[in-house]
């Protein structure tokens, strides 16, 4: 098995990162290399650490309600950087007709409330491509 | 990934290449091969969890950025029972990672127990020849034995914080030995002052002359007198040609880091230790 690096970053302004840590906990217990950013990244800081860092897989985590325009931001700025290969999936409080609309963007998963630690594993390794 | 794009300033080259650092040791010699030589002055930044590295280090290489390319190498613990890891210092590090004019990398200690992590070696090698003229190593949060930086470094800065302990603490051998210069951080903080004046009394005990400053971190105090102090030192080792000596130490170690991983790969691979050694034998034998 592939030692799978992801970056965990909290994009936008809100400040609830309970969700953040226990997601970055759960998967460093997976045996991942968990980087995590901290709160209140604008998409340019994450799409310069996920190139930085070479992460396999980006996580982001969005309550505030913005997940739209940052998503579409953070993918703009992946492409322009060069890095648009690269997987991202979201986590928080998504409608599910936005989850859709996320996923038609270039969005790999999106992870909605009640998500088991388990699923999210087992899908962020799928994305990473490591199966 | 060629050559061309590394000596040319290129980050996605550079992350990609210390990916292939971190995962494949030979392919990683040879491509750093391939690159002219060149060093970085190396800064080692060790202490205890907590006393405040990440967030001088992030001082620390705006200071250094304004006179030549400067690269942070973060070390954080990896789990010794899953293999995973918590790589937490970039959260410190907001205004060197904003200002986009410093390289940052997180790297997992990854089994290595001295305070590193097993690819260092051929990152800090790999960032010099990247044309890197300052790579900051920042270590795990060390207790008392986590000496190798020491090793790696051209200079060592030593962060402490008050509340470590009595003077029995700072008398011990091992990690209050190998600092360059002492910083105790978090200055406002009460026992800061007993702190310094205790550092000072048992380094002077011990015949062993070195600076301390006292900083303030997250409020930015004194971190010019530090980077001043730092630059003036590595400045003094590159005129009186010390700088060679610690080159030629770092080279060493990492020729015996290599072996060492070497040894601990095969092991877990199931080759019998006698069967290993037997082999070096007939290798020394043969030359």
């Amino acid at each position: 098995m592939k030692r799978i690096r992801i970056l965990v970053a909290k994009p936008g302004l809100d400040g609830h990162d309970r969700g953040a840590k226990v997601v970055s906990m759960a998967l460093r217990d997976a045996g991942m290399e968990v980087i995590y950013t901290g709160l209140r990244q604008s998409p340019s800081d994450i799409v310069n650490a996920a190139l930085q860092e070479d992460a396999d897989v980006i996580g982001l985590s969005i309550l505030s309600g913005a997940h739209m325009r940052i998503c579409e931001r953070i993918l703009e700025l992946m492409k322009e950087k060069g890095i648009a290969e690269k997987p991202v999936v979201v986590g928080g409080i998504i409608p599910h007709g936005d989850a859709e609309k996320l996923k038609k963007k270039g969005i790999a998963e999106v992870f909605g409330p009640g998500t088991s630690l388990n699923h999210l594993e087992k899908r962020i390794r799928e994305v990473a491509g490591d199966k | 990934m060629n050559s061309n794009s590394l000596t040319n300033g290129d980050e996605l080259s550079l992350s990609k290449a210390l990916s292939v650092v971190e995962s494949d040791r030979i392919s990683a010699r040879r491509l750093i091969s391939s690159l002219p030589e060149k060093h970085s002055l190396v800064v080692g930044v060790t202490g205890s969890p907590g006393a405040g590295k990440s967030t001088l280090v992030d001082h620390l290489s705006l200071r250094f950025s304004e006179s030549a390319k400067t690269a942070i190498i973060a070390i954080d613990p990896s789990s010794p029972f899953r293999g995973g890891s918590l790589l937490g210092d970039r959260i410190r590090m907001s205004r060197a990672s904003r200002s986009g004019k410093v390289f940052i990398r997180s790297m997992a200690s990854r089994g290595l127990v001295g305070g590193l992590s097993p690819g260092i070696y051929d990152a800090v090698d790999l960032l010099g020849r990247c044309g890197y003229g300052f790579v900051i190593v920042e270590t795990v949060g060390v207790g008392q034995a986590e000496t190798d930086i020491v090793n790696l470094s051209d200079l060592v800065v030593l962060v402490l914080a008050p509340g470590i302990g009595d003077d029995i603490q700072i008398m011990k051998a091992g990690i209050m030995e190998i600092g360059d210069i002492y910083v105790v951080n978090k200055m406002d903080m009460p026992g800061a002052e007993q702190l310094a004046r205790r550092v000072k009394s048992i380094l002077e005990f011990a015949g062993i002359e070195r600076e301390i400053v006292m900083t303030g971190a997250v409020e930015g105090k004194n971190i010019d007198k530090l980077s001043d102090l730092i630059t003036g030192k590595l400045n003094k080792l590159k005129k009186n040609g010390e700088i060679e000596n610690s080159r030629k130490k770092r080279t060493e170690h990492a020729e015996l880091n290599a072996a060492l991983f070497a040894v601990r790969e095969a092991a877990t691979e199931g080759v019998k230790l006698e069967e290993l050694i037997e082999c070096l034998q007939k290798l020394r034998e043969g030359e």
